[in-house]
């Protein structure tokens, strides 16, 4: 009966991948994230969506911590990675940001080589052999279908691809020390329509293998590539369904205002 | 009426920018001539190859060799002991400090720079030297060893002031990068914002080896004035610097050879400064490139 109950847990989990209990968020006095409950699914396109100043880039920043650098920033409540709160005192963030990657709005590859862009998660995981971070390099490129392009210039500044070809590449980079989760803001709000489909048609693949969640301007894009979404309003989750679900039956007038264009 | 006023007023601007210009040209033209006034008299292979600096002695040699390995000697301690320190010090203020610490500790430091140097070179004639020879016994009085440390803390500020601002122009975004990737804040700092800021990190060193052998109070107090070919840092030596206040302090006779020694010695310095100058603004302009 235990072992059932074992089971249980352990395929909602899974099936759980993130799950956040009762989170607020502070900055000083002011409250951005007003006391939120979510569960994110594993394997699936989540999109966060809402207005500027919702709350959805720092709800998303409080997943690898990277809000604890902010002047001010205070949270209550818990998340839940695999189970596990990642706010508790004795974790290890740099441990958790190599589970939970990240791709910015701007794309921001080290003024390095490809190569040294790439590596630099294994490198500074103390990882010397060449051979290894060789084949690691070319997988992760060979991943996002930046390998082809760039195999013969592997050696040259990352500084010199194109802005579609850099965000492929902070993917890449991302993919090398192999996170379970990836966090995205906004990654393709400053790139041009080709290179954002390039990049759309590479996210839908990656969430065979992890659990992805999107921070997104773009209700197009939410809708096209996500498989639930999230609207947020002034620090609160509004409403939260299956995508197909939310932009053509959504629950709430606010929902249905925001993704019809009446304001935001 | 407004018009003339504009006028005058950009000719007077105008007529600032020259004067400057003048000054300059005016230094390069006596400092040349003067030299070339001194190479018709020694070879410049002799001047150059030489081991020995004697003009003022009846068996003249002008080596300047001799005279340039004791700037050298002297600039590269201080350049040793500059480096490393400037550059933990700009690294924790840009990375590790609180805001406000920041705003203190930034003016306090360039402090060091506004220290008049004659009271550097007793603060080593008189402090350090005497203090560094309880463990070096056989470190002599005047020595380019405490003159070039003493040196290191005067051009500390240059390093760690120019290193910070430029660690500081580092996009914040590459700092998300790298904590995003699970830096810690040393694998940040050392792998991601120290290479990104390297060319303004030159230009602080070039800038600070440029005061460095342009130095001459500290030098000329603390490190002796005895010409000697040699890497040792624990004997007198005399830097270009020192030199050329020792004769145009003397009675040496103008016009004469020994007069004219200092010119050429003058323009051996110069084309070392002129070059490194020339250098971190060539670095400088490529840097701001990259970032525009």
């Amino acid at each position: 009966m235990k072992e059932n109950k074992d089971t249980i847990d352990k395929s909602l989990k899974r099936k759980h991948k993130l799950q956040t209990k009762d989170v607020k968020v502070f900055y000083d006095d002011f409250m951005a994230i007003k006391g939120i409950d979510m569960n994110i699914r594993a394997n699936k396109i989540t999109a966060f969506i809402g207005p500027s100043g919702c709350g959805k880039s720092t709800f998303l920043r409080l997943f690898n911590r990277m809000n604890d650098y902010i002047d001010g920033f205070r949270m209550e409540g818990e998340i839940l990675i695999d189970g596990e709160n990642i706010y508790k005192k004795k974790v290890n963030v740099e441990q958790l940001r190599k589970q939970v990657g990240m791709v910015f709005q701007k794309p921001n590859p080290f003024p390095k080589s490809i190569y040294e862009n790439v590596a630099y998660g294994l490198k500074i995981q103390g990882i010397k052999d060449k051979s290894y971070l060789k084949d690691k390099v070319e997988d992760s490129l060979k991943q996002v279908g930046l390998w082809n392009e760039v195999k013969e210039d592997i050696n040259k500044s990352a500084l010199a691809l194109s802005g579609g070809q850099q965000q492929r590449l902070c993917i890449a980079r991302t993919l090398a020390v192999e996170p379970s989760i990836i966090l995205m803001d906004e990654p393709t709000s400053a790139l041009d329509p080709i290179s954002t489909a390039k990049i759309e048609e590479l996210i839908y693949e990656l969430k065979e293998k992890y659990t992805i969640v999107i921070v997104t301007h773009n209700m197009q894009q939410a809708g096209r590539i996500s498989d639930y979404t999230a609207f947020f309003y002034m620090g609160e989750l509004i409403e939260y369904d299956k995508s197909k679900k939310l932009f053509t039956n959504p629950e709430k007038k606010q929902t249905e205002n925001y993704i019809t264009g009446r304001f935001g | 009426m407004r018009k003339f006023k504009e006028t005058v007023i950009e000719k007077g601007l105008q007529a600032s920018a020259l004067v400057t210009i003048a000054v300059t040209v005016g230094i390069i033209l006596v400092l040349s001539i003067e030299a070339i006034l001194f190479f018709k008299e020694v070879s410049i292979i002799d001047f150059l190859t030489d081991t020995q600096w004697t003009p003022l002695y009846t068996d003249k040699h002008f080596g300047i060799i001799t005279l340039l390995s004791g700037t050298l000697l002297t600039s590269f301690i201080a350049i040793i002991f500059a480096v490393p320190v400037g550059l933990s010090i700009s690294i924790y203020i840009s990375e590790y400090a609180p805001r406000s610490f920041r705003k203190t500790i930034k003016p306090a430091l360039e402090l060091l720079a506004a220290v008049p140097t004659v009271v550097y070179g007793f603060f080593a004639l008189t402090v350090v030297t005497p203090f560094l020879q309880t463990f070096i016994p056989g470190l002599a009085g005047f020595n380019s060893l405490s003159a070039g440390l003493v040196m290191g803390i005067m051009i500390i500020p240059f390093v760690s002031s120019l290193s910070e601002d430029a660690l500081h122009a580092v996009p914040n975004s590459l700092r998300e990068a790298a904590y995003g990737m699970g830096s810690t804040k040393l694998q940040n700092a050392f792998r991601v914002l120290v290479p990104a800021a390297s060319s303004g990190i030159i230009v602080s060193i070039i800038l600070a080896i440029s005061r460095a052998i342009g130095e001459t109070m500290i030098v000329a107090i603390a490190a002796g004035q005895q010409p000697r070919l040699t890497i040792d840092p624990t004997v007198p030596v005399e830097t270009i610097t020192a030199y050329i206040v020792q004769v145009s302090l003397g009675d040496v006779q103008h016009g004469s050879l020994e007069y004219r020694t200092i010119f050429a010695a003058g323009i051996t310095l110069f084309i070392f400064t002129f070059l490194l100058n020339t250098v971190s603004y060539k670095i400088r302009k490529k840097f701001r490139e990259k970032y525009e």
